[in-house]
Order: structure tokens, then sequence, then C-alpha cells
């Protein structure tokens, strides 16, 4: 009788009350409902509750940061889940992954995932750092942002360094070991380093410990607590830089009256969420048609012939061809890590902020630059690959002197010429002259890291790509 | 209370020796870490002391490899010894003999070290490293926790049976 009882009008049931309190009721209807959801909301408060909507063009930003970020949400994930079927032990690693390749359900996928990802998110950071450098993002009062900005680079490259090695194979065994044994050349305490980080004298049981151990804690901490701060600062500085055209007179604080701000929800919010999806629905594609490269089981007896670095440090191998590692390897990348966390602290024209390559004289010495430093990196290369000798000319000289500071001191003179040169003939000022050195010095690292990667054979040879011989193993 | 303030302020000897003490803490915070991740070492292998065989295995003029103690055991044509370690000075590689050239050749930056281990070809700085070699009853024993590095070849490096 009372089965069919209606329960009162009036009082929800448990269901509805549960959903009432972990779902909003519907879209907001009108933009102050909208801000309101933004503020109440763990995630959307990330965001403003009102973007600039030039901010939002998608030829400005290019939304680098978001994939970063999304990527880094790709790696999390799946790197949680690869863990159930590892090891971090040799050799039993080497057969987790063949076991994890062939016998669990999309195993090969979720490592194919992880391996491109990672990958990817190296090329989307570095252009990230150079669409904020182009447009001169990094001037106050965002320097601490860009301090940030590199300083996860730098992490994202070591989380990409430790996590190469855990695949135990004889990829891994050697671009580990080429890449740490650069670490023995720091002065003084180098060798005691290099037998901290990899727990031994050499790359074995140990070193895999270490790398997993920071692999899964430390850095992807570390990496999590800066996006946050990150993502904070971008707020505390009020969003992105506005666009500006080319010979657009008005400062950046003239424009904020009539500027035009857009509610978040939907307008940022719609534009993420598709352009979110689309990059994972591409890399998953990706994932599923490449494979990550697996080769034969490491073994200490046997260095490969070429035995590569990580693809990231190919430029840095191939300046050690050319000079004294000591220079090649700590010197000159100590000198350029510095020089990018300094450069918000010299280049400080807040006219140009939001112009792309900062005015025409700006985007001439660019294209210049370009230029320059795709022809004179390969001829240098090939100069000093089949020209150069300068132990056999200086035999009685230490090797640092001969092939480190003498060959140093012939680059670093033409550069100052250029520089020089620059303002003579261009009358480029501070922001020009610092635009065209760090182009010039980015793509001669570019060209670099392309001789090395795809030019550099058997021997560390050159060779064209098309005749490559097959690498021995 | 005096009229002549002391020097320092008891203020200020409190913020110094907080500083003191707590920089003190730190640094004894960061010598536990380093301390803890000091290399561990297992007897019997890499690092420790290995038999590498008796004189006799070895003709004079030869070079032969020892797995696992990752080195070779290069004997002169004088019937001298030396154990070489066999990774690259340069890059860490490993560094195969090659018997046809009589040559170490390094395969990933192609340097070149003659018997001896003495730099033929650079870009590797510096002769490649040795261990302390021992020969006692007949029996060769290298302790590989005791690289020498080296700058140049010296009679005092080779060890006679």
């Amino acid at each position: 009788m009372t089965k069919e009882s209606p329960i009162p009008e009036k009082e929800d049931s448990m269901l509805d009350r549960m959903r009432e309190r972990l779902v909003p009721d519907g879209m907001p209807a009108d933009d102050r409902g909208r801000m309101r959801m933004v503020v109440d909301s763990l995630i959307l408060h990330l965001h403003p509750t009102k973007v600039v909507a030039s901010t939002m063009n998608w030829t400005y930003s290019w939304g680098l940061g978001g994939l970063s970020a999304l990527l880094m949400a790709v790696l999390g994930l799946t790197g949680v889940i690869l863990q159930n079927n590892y090891t971090p032990a040799a050799p039993q690693a080497y057969l987790d992954i063949l076991e994890l390749n062939s016998n669990v359900w999309f195993g090969e996928l979720v490592r194919n995932l992880h391996h491109w990802s990672a990958n990817l998110l190296i090329i989307v950071a570095v252009l990230h750092l150079i669409r904020v450098f182009a447009t001169g993002a990094y001037r106050p009062p965002r320097e601490l942002n860009w301090l940030i900005g590199v300083a996860m680079l730098l992490l994202v490259v070591a989380a990409n360094f430790t996590g190469y090695l855990l695949p135990w194979d004889q990829l891994a065994f050697w671009a580990i070991t080429v890449g740490t044994s650069i670490i023995n050349y720091v002065p003084l305490i180098g060798n005691w380093l290099g037998q901290l980080i990899l727990g031994g004298p050499e790359v074995g049981a140990n070193t895999l410990l270490n790398f997993y151990s920071m692999h899964i804690s430390l850095i992807p901490l570390s990496i999590f607590g800066l996006v946050m701060y990150h993502f904070w600062r971008v707020r505390k500085d009020s969003g992105l830089t506005l666009p500006k055209k080319l010979d657009d007179p008005s400062t950046g604080s003239g424009q904020e009256l009539k500027i035009k701000r857009v509610t978040t929800i939907p307008h940022l919010v719609r534009r993420e969420l598709v352009f979110a999806l689309a990059a994972f629905a591409l890399l998953l594609v990706f994932a599923m048609l490449v494979p990550a490269p697996l080769e034969g089981i490491a073994n200490p007896d046997v260095s490969p012939n070429p035995a590569k670095a990580p693809w990231y440090f190919m430029g840095l191998q191939e300046l050690l061809l050319h000079f004294h590692p000591l220079v090649g390897a700590i010197i000159l990348p100590s000198l350029a890590v510095i020089g990018i966390f300094l450069l918000p602290f010299f280049d400080i024209n807040l006219n140009s902020v939001g112009v792309y390559f900062r005015s025409h004289r700006g985007r001439s010495l660019t294209v210049l630059a370009i230029g320059m430093a795709l022809v004179l990196t390969p001829t240098w290369v090939l100069f000093d690959e089949f020209v150069l000798n300068w132990s056999l000319w200086l035999p009685t000289w230490d090797t640092l002197l001969s092939n480190g500071l003498i060959p140093l001191a012939v680059i670093l003179f033409p550069l100052i010429l250029l520089d020089e040169w620059t303002v003579k003939f261009f009358h480029a000022d501070t922001e020009e002259r610092v635009l065209f050195i760090a182009t010039f010095l980015f793509i001669a690292f570019i060209v670099l890291t392309i001789i090395g990667i795809f030019f550099r054979g058997p021997g560390m040879s050159l060779y064209w790509p098309w005749a490559m011989p097959i690498a021995t193993h | 209370m005096s009229d002549t303030p002391l020097e320092p302020s008891r203020r200020d000897f409190l913020k110094i020796a907080w500083a003191f003490f707590g920089g003190l803490a730190l640094l004894e915070t960061a010598g536990v870490f380093i301390a803890y991740l000091q290399p561990r070492l297992t007897e019997g292998e890499f690092g420790s002391i290995i038999n590498a065989g008796l004189v006799d295995d070895f003709p004079p003029n030869s070079v032969t490899h020892i797995s696992n103690g990752r080195f070779y055991v290069v004997r002169l044509g004088d019937g001298g010894f030396m154990a070489v370690y066999h990774r690259c000075t340069h890059l860490g590689c490993t560094v195969p003999w090659d018997s046809t050239a009589q040559k170490f050749i390094c395969p990933c930056h192609n340097s070149q070290f003659d018997q001896q281990g003495t730099v033929e070809n650079p870009p590797a700085p510096r002769p490649l490293d040795l261990f302390a070699v021992t020969i006692e009853e007949g029996q060769i024993k290298v302790d590989t926790g005791n690289l020498l590095q080296r700058q140049s070849f010296e009679s005092a490096q080779v060890v006679y049976p």
C-alpha cells in the first residue's frame, strides 16, 4: 500500500543532495555567476575571473605554456602506472620493459605515450621560452617568473635524462655513460661528484636505483611545486603581456583604459579544453604509430659505435668534439645558463613588451642572425674538422689551453666584432643587441644539435644522413 | 639599564647565535645526506681486489681483457705487467683493443691509445687510467678500488714478476 507513496515533493532525496553538493547546478546564466564559478573552483581559480581578450590570440602565445602543462599531466599519469610494471634493478629492469611491451595490456602504448610526451615536452618548453624571449615578456615585473621557468626547463631536462637510463638497454646505458662522464671534468670535485651521482665509479646497478629514485620523487615533486608557483606568478603579474603591433606608440600602462576583457568562462576555458583535447588526440595517434626505441640489454663491455648522448645533449657533444671537455661541457654551458637567467635584468625596455622581435630593426637583425648562424656554424664545424688541429700545432701546450681556451678565444673574438658591427652599422640599442646575439647563439646551438644527431656516424666522423653507415652494437 | 649600550647588544648577540647554530645545523644535515649517499661497494666485484690469473697465462707483448674487473692485463715485450682500466678518459666509453692496429681505439670519439695506454690521438685528455698490480706467488692481483690517473707513461708504472 505504501509502496507507491510518493516522496514529499519539497524534500530532496539523498542522491539529489549528494549531486547538489558535488556538481554545480547547471551553468550560470550571467557573467556574475560565471565569475563566481571561477573563484569557487579549486582548479579554475588558477585563472582570473576575466581575461584580456587580445592575450588569448592564438598567434601570440601559441598555447605553449598550456601544452607544457598538459604534457606534464600525461607524464605524471603514465609515469605512475608504469611503476607498477617496473623493477629498478639490473638486469630485471630491461626484462620488465620487454614484458611491458609484449605481455601487458596497453603496456607498449603507455610507454610510448610517456616516452614521446617527455621528448615533446623538451621541445615545447624551449619554444615557450623562445616565445617569451621574442615578445620581451620576461621584462619587469615578470623577471622572477622567467627565473622559475628556466629552473623548470633544467628540471625537465634532468627528468628526461634520469628517465633515459631506466629501460637499461644499450642506448640508455651508453647515453648515460657519455652524459655523466662530463661531470668528471668539473674542477676539483668532479670525480667525487660523479661517484656520488652514479653511486660508484661507473654506470651500474646503483646508478639505476639513484636515477629511478630521483626520476619518480624529487624531480617531479620539484617540477609540480614550481609549476604552481609559475601559475601563481602569472596571476600576480596580471596575466600575459598584451600583444602589441609594431609602431604602436601606446605603452603598457596607457593601454589599460581601452583593453577589452571577457569572462574566463566560457572564453578561456573553452579554448583550453579544445586545445588540450586536440593536442592529446594527436599525441595518442603518434604514440600508437611510433614505438619508443628499445635496443639490446645493456652491456658494459661493448660500447656501440657511435655512442651518442640523448638527442637534446647532442649540441653539447658536438662542442666536445671541438673543445677540451672543461670548456665544451662545463664553461660554455654554464655561461649559457647564467646568461639566460640574467636576460631580464639587462634587457628592460618596457616599450617593446608584447611586440614580436622588438622593432623593425629588431626583425631585420633577427633574420640576419639566423642567416649568419646557419652559414657560419657548419663552416666552422667543417673548418675545425678538417683544417684546424690545435693540439698538433701547439704540441707542448697543455690540451686545456691548446684545445680549449685558445679555440674559445678564437670563437669569442668574431662574436664581439659582430656585436660591435650591429651597433656601428645598425645603431642597435641594448635590446636589439641582446636579440641579435641571443638569436645567433641559439640558432648556432640548434645547428650543432642537428649536426650531432644526423651527420655524425661511426667514430663520430661526418657523414651525409642518407649515406650513414649502420651503427655497430 | 646602563647609559652606554653593550656592543653587541643582547638582541644582536642572539641573532648572530641563531644564525650561527642554524647554519651549523644545516651544514650537518647536508653532511648526513652526502655521507648517506656515498657509493656502496660489494666484495669480490668491481672495486675490490681481483685475481686476474697466473703470470704464465699472459705471453709477452699481449693484451687480455678481464671482463669482471673492467681492465686489460697488458704484458709488455720486456715481460712487465700493467692493468689498464678499459674506460676511455674522454667520456667513459669502453675502449676495445684492436689487435691488427696494435692500439686501443675508442668507438665514441676516435681517441687512440698505444699498448701502454698513452694517447696517440685526442680528444682523450690523458692516458688510460691504471689499477695497482701486485704479483704474489705467480698470481696477478689487481686492486680495482685503487685507480691511478696519470699524465704520461713512466717505467715505475710497470710491475715485473
